[in-house]
């Protein structure tokens, strides 16, 4: 089960949807939605890092996608804690209405 | 293989597409498990096994899962949606989109005339994974612990609500003190 496609096709995907994550992250006003789109950015990330690992036959590719995983999971869990107290205190998840952050 | 590739990448884009463009919050949420799940299918057709394995079940089992809970705790339905598509409006999405493009274009073009490499994807086991990680990036999983450790403490101590506890002693001197004032 291997693939021939260059290495430049999937890092280009990868830039793909790196890009699309960022114009996530630009474009929406509420904040689940931008916490989304950085899920979306860390996953190319790590698409591009096995992309490289598998091209280069070594395993670091794989551990730096590990890595990022745990990252993404410390990130969500601090993340989803700040939008629940967030939504307690301001009853709205529009960031405007959050720009003073006078908690 | 190619076109196992070729289809699974369109697969992806379509659905981030998708995330980033819908009103309704689960219905991204059910889109971005799509993308996530073809992020699985990618690595398994890059040659790498054991990182599929766990895109599908960390990211699209537990962080989802995550993302789930807290759509039901925000209790975020009809209204989000009128919200939303009130927010995604054309002028404010084009201009940003534009610029990224251009981004893109400019990527695009670097890649495709840059001196194309061969490329024959090894499969990694995940022997050589484990023996790398417990191995040269010993310190690496150390600081992972840590950072896991810190954010389980601070999710636990952001998500906590702040209520004010008095001993009853204290409450009614507080009482006391109010009836004085008044």
């Amino acid at each position: 089960m291997k693939s021939s496609v260059s290495i430049e096709m999937v890092m280009l995907l990868a830039g793909l949807l790196f890009a699309l994550g960022i114009a996530g992250v630009i474009i929406r006003k509420n904040i689940i939605f931008m916490l989304l789109s950085v899920e979306i950015m860390l996953n190319a990330s790590g698409l591009a890092f096995i992309a490289a690992g598998s091209h280069w036959g070594q395993p670091d590719g794989q551990v730096m996608f590990i890595f990022i995983l745990a990252m993404a999971a410390a990130e969500v869990s601090i993340g989803l804690a700040l939008i629940l107290q967030i939504y307690h205190q301001h009853q709205s998840l529009d960031i405007d209405k959050l720009k003073e952050m006078n908690g | 293989m190619d076109i196992a590739f070729y289809i699974t990448a369109a697969v992806t884009v379509i659905a981030t597409i998708l995330v980033i463009t819908r009103h309704n919050p689960v219905h991204a949420l059910l889109y971005l498990n799509v993308s996530l799940l073809s992020h699985a299918m990618l690595f398994y057709l890059l040659g790498a096994p054991f990182a599929a394995l766990l895109e599908i079940i960390i990211y699209a089992g537990a962080i989802m899962v995550l993302f789930i809970f807290v759509i039901m705790l925000l209790n975020l339905g009809k209204e989000t949606e009128e919200q939303e598509r009130k927010w995604l409006k054309m002028k404010v999405w084009i201009g940003p989109s534009l610029l990224a493009a251009i981004l893109f274009a400019e990527f695009l073009v670097l890649v495709l005339w840059s001196e194309s490499a061969a490329f024959g994807p090894k499969t990694v086991n995940p022997r050589e994974v484990a023996l790398s990680l417990f191995g040269v990036y010993m310190i690496g999983v150390e600081l992972a612990a840590m950072l896991l450790m810190a954010a389980v403490v601070g999710a636990a101590h952001i998500g906590r609500h702040k209520r004010l506890v008095l001993h009853r002693f204290l409450k009614e001197e507080k009482e006391e003190h109010e009836e004085a004032v008044i």
